[in-house]
C-alpha cells in the first residue's frame, strides 16, 4: 500500500486495520475528557446507554475538569460541578478540582497524553494533544458518554492538510503568529474534516509548549485535529512535566509517499507577528496594520496561551512597568501549576505590580461566562483561540487575537503595538530566586 | 418517513457558531427545551418565541463552527426543528447532529431559499424542495454508515444495540 499519514497510522493501529483518509472506522480510545460544561451531559449520555449501575469500559481512562465555570459562579453551575463530583467519586474516575486549571493542561501536566494516543475530548480544543504527536480531536457529550461504555468511539478517517516552515523564525514570531498566518490563509473553515500536520525545521525547532499552540488552533481552521510528528523533545517534556519515561517510535511520523490535501510551504524568515481582527480568527493581519489600536483590556490566559511561559512573556515586557492607564490586564494561568511557577519565579509580583488582576487558574473570560467579559464597545486583545461575535461577552464588544508577547506590549501601552518595538528584558528564573523574590 | 416538512424555513448566514447558536451564558443547563428558549438569542432574538414544530434552521457555509457543545443542536431540537440545511457545517456540529438524531443535509444551494420560506427535505433521496419557487436542491446524501446511524436512532440506540442494553 502507499504511504500513510501519521494521522493514518495512528487510526490504523487503534481500528486495528489498516486504514485510509475517507474510511469510517471504530477506532479504541486511549483517554477520555470531558469538563463541568460538556460533562454532565456525557454522564446522561453513559446513564442512558448503560442503564442503572453500567460500567465504565475503562475508568483510568476517563478525566474530568472543572475549569469553565470555576470557581462556580452561579448555583446551576455548581450543581453541575456536583454531578460531575459525584459521578467520578461513584465510578472511579480522575476528577481534577476547581484551579487546578483548564482540561488540556491538566491532561499534559498529569501524563495522561503519550505520543500516538487516540485522546478524545468533549471540547473543541482538544487537538491540543497533537502538539505531543497524539492524535486529539473535539467531540460531543454523547460521544463521550457512549465511549465511557464501550471504550471505542466511530471516526471518519481525515485528510490531511500540511503546513511546512522552513529555516528560522525572526525574533517577535512566536507559534501562536504562525497559526494566525495558516488560519488566515486557508480561511476559518479551510481544514474541515482534515488533520492540521505542522512539519518543517522552523516547527521542529519549536519548544513543546508552542507546538501546543499550533495543535490547539487547528479546529479554528475546522480541523479535526492538529499534529506535530514527535521527537525526543517531546519526551524530555513528558519527563520534565508529568515526569512520564516515553521512548519516541521514530516511524511514528508521516510516510515520503503519504498523500496531502495541500501542503502550504512558509520561509520562515517572512513571517512577521500576526493579529486577528474581530470577529474571526481568520482575519490575520500582520500587526503593523492593526498597531495603535487603542484596547481596554488585555487578556493573557487559556488553553492555548495560558502557560508559564506564556505568562512570562508578558511579565518581560512589564518587569518595572506599569500597565498602561485605562487598561485592564487579566492574567489567567492555565493550571495550578503554572501558577505556582508564576509565584515561585517572581513572575506573579511582577504582574500584580504592574497593575494586572491576576486570577486562579481555568478558562477564565474565554467562553464569556465570567470573571473579565466584556462590555458593549469594550475592545480587547486577547491570547485565546476564538474572537466570535459575543464571544467574551457583549456582542457589541470586538476581540483582536495575538500572542503573549503582542499582548504585553499592548498591555503597556494600552494600544495594539508591535512587540519587536519594545525592549523585553530577557526574565531570569534564577535571578529572580536568587534576589530572594521566591517565597 | 424520510421526508420532513413542509415547513417555515429560518435562514441565517456564514460561520454561525455554537456560542450564536445557545449564547454560553445559558449553557449552564442540559435540558433541551430550557435551552430552546435561548436559542440564536442574541443574533435573532424573536427565533426562540415565534419557532415552531416542523420548521427548518436553512444557513450558509460553516454552520455550527466552534465549540464541541451538544447544547446547540440540542437547543434545535428542543426548539421542534426538523432539521438543518446548510452550505457546509463544522464537524463537531454534523458529527453531534447525527448522533442526536438531528437531520443535518449539506446543501449548496441553501442560499436561494429565503426567510419564511416554505420548504421540504428527502434524507434518502437528499433533495430540499421550496415550495414557495417549486424548485428543487440537491443535497450531498450521507455516507451509508452515516446514514445506518440516523436510521438507527442516533449514537445511543447504536450503542445499546452494541452493548445489548436495548429494550
Amino acid at each position: 500500500m502507499t504511504g500513510q499519514t501519521i494521522t493514518e497510522q495512528i487510526l490504523s493501529e487503534k481500528a486495528g486495520r489498516d486504514v485510509t483518509a475517507g474510511d469510517y472506522v471504530e477506532a479504541a480510545v486511549d483517554e477520555m475528557i470531558a469538563h463541568d460544561v460538556t460533562g454532565p451531559l456525557a454522564i446522561d449520555a453513559f446513564e442512558d446507554v448503560t442503564g442503572e449501575d453500567g460500567d465504565l469500559a475503562a475508568p483510568d481512562d476517563v478525566v474530568f475538569t472543572l475549569d469553565h465555570h470555576a470557581p462556580a459562579d452561579g448555583v446551576e453551575a455548581a450543581n453541575n460541578h456536583n454531578i460531575v463530583r459525584e459521578f467520578a467519586r461513584a465510578y472511579g474516575t480522575h476528577q481534577y478540582e476547581i484551579n487546578d486549571g483548564i482540561c488540556h493542561q491538566v491532561m499534559i501536566e498529569e501524563g495522561f497524553v503519550e505520543p500516538g494516543d487516540l485522546v478524545i475530548g468533549a471540547d473543541s480544543h482538544s487537538t491540543t494533544y497533537g502538539g505531543l504527536g497524539a492524535f486529539g480531536t473535539g467531540v460531543g457529550s454523547t460521544d463521550l458518554g457512549t465511549a465511557f461504555a464501550t471504550g471505542e468511539l466511530w471516526f471518519r478517517v481525515p485528510e490531511t492538510l500540511r503546513f511546512e516552515v522552513h529555516g528560522d523564525l525572526p525574533e517577535g514570531v512566536y507559534a501562536k503568529d504562525l497559526i494566525l498566518t495558516f488560519i488566515g490563509d486557508v480561511g476559518f473553515a479551510g481544514a474541515t474534516y482534515m488533520t492540521a500536520e505542522y512539519a518543517g525545521s522552523a516547527i521542529q525547532d519549536l519548544p513543546i509548549h508552542q507546538r501546543l499552540v499550533l495543535a490547539n488552533m487547528a479546529i479554528e481552521m475546522g480541523g479535526k485535529a492538529g499534529i506535530v510528528e514527535p521527537d525526543d523533545r517531546v519526551a524530555t517534556y513528558l519527563e520534565e512535566q508529568a515526569g512520564l519515561d516515553v521512548s519516541i517510535d521514530p516511524d511514528l511520523a508521516s510516510d515520503d509517499d503519504a498523500t496531502y490535501e495541500a501542503v502550504h510551504t512558509y520561509e520562515g524568515s517572512d513571517l512577521a507577528p500576526q493579529v486577528s481582527k474581530p470577529s474571526n480568527p481568520e482575519n490575520a493581519v500582520d500587526v503593523d496594520e492593526v498597531v495603535g489600536t487603542p484596547v481596554d483590556q488585555v487578556f493573557v490566559g487559556t488553553c492555548t496561551n495560558g502557560r508559564y511561559e506564556d505568562i512570562r512573556t508578558v511579565a518581560d515586557v512589564l518587569a518595572g512597568e506599569r500597565v498602561a492607564p485605562g487598561t485592564r490586564l487579566i492574567v489567567v494561568p492555565a493550571s495550578k501549576a503554572v501558577y505556582e511557577k508564576c509565584l515561585e519565579t517572581g513572575v506573579l509580583e511582577t504582574l500584580v505590580d504592574a497593575g494586572a488582576t491576576f486570577q486562579s487558574a481555568g478558562c477564565g473570560a474565554c467562553a464569556g461566562y465570567h470573571q473579565g467579559v466584556l462590555g458593549d464597545d469594550d475592545v480587547c486583545l486577547a491570547t485565546a483561540n476564538r474572537n466570535f461575535p459575543g464571544r467574551e461577552g457583549s456582542m457589541e464588544s470586538r476581540v483582536y487575537l495575538g500572542s503573549p508577547a503582542t499582548a504585553g506590549a499592548t498591555a503597556l501601552y494600552g494600544e495594539i503595538t508591535d512587540p519587536r518595538e519594545v525592549e523585553t528584558p530577557r526574565y531570569d528564573d534564577h535571578a529572580v530566586a536568587d534576589a530572594g523574590v521566591v517565597r | 418517513m424520510s421526508v420532513e416538512g413542509p415547513g417555515r424555513a429560518w435562514v441565517f448566514g456564514d460561520d454561525v457558531d455554537t456560542d450564536q447558536i445557545t449564547p454560553s451564558r445559558f449553557i449552564v443547563s442540559t435540558d433541551p427545551e430550557e435551552l430552546a428558549d435561548h436559542a440564536f438569542n442574541d443574533l435573532r432574538p424573536e427565533f426562540s418565541a415565534n419557532v415552531a414544530d416542523g420548521e427548518f434552521v436553512v444557513a450558509g457555509e460553516n454552520f455550527g463552527s466552534g465549540s464541541s457543545r451538544e447544547h446547540a443542536p440540542l437547543s434545535l431540537l428542543g426548539a421542534g426543528v426538523d432539521g438543518v440545511v446548510a452550505q457546509s457545517f463544522a464537524r463537531i456540529f454534523f458529527r453531534n447532529a447525527i448522533n442526536l438524531g438531528l437531520p443535518v443535509l449539506i446543501c449548496p444551494d441553501a442560499d436561494r431559499i429565503d426567510d419564511g420560506d416554505e420548504i421540504s427535505i428527502d434524507l434518502d433521496a437528499g433533495t430540499v424542495t421550496n415550495h414557495e419557487t417549486g424548485k428543487e436542491y440537491d443535497a450531498e446524501p450521507l455516507p451509508p454508515f452515516l446514514q445506518d446511524l440516523v436510521d438507527g436512532g442516533g449514537l445511543k440506540p447504536y450503542t445499546k444495540r452494541k452493548l445489548g442494553t436495548a429494550e
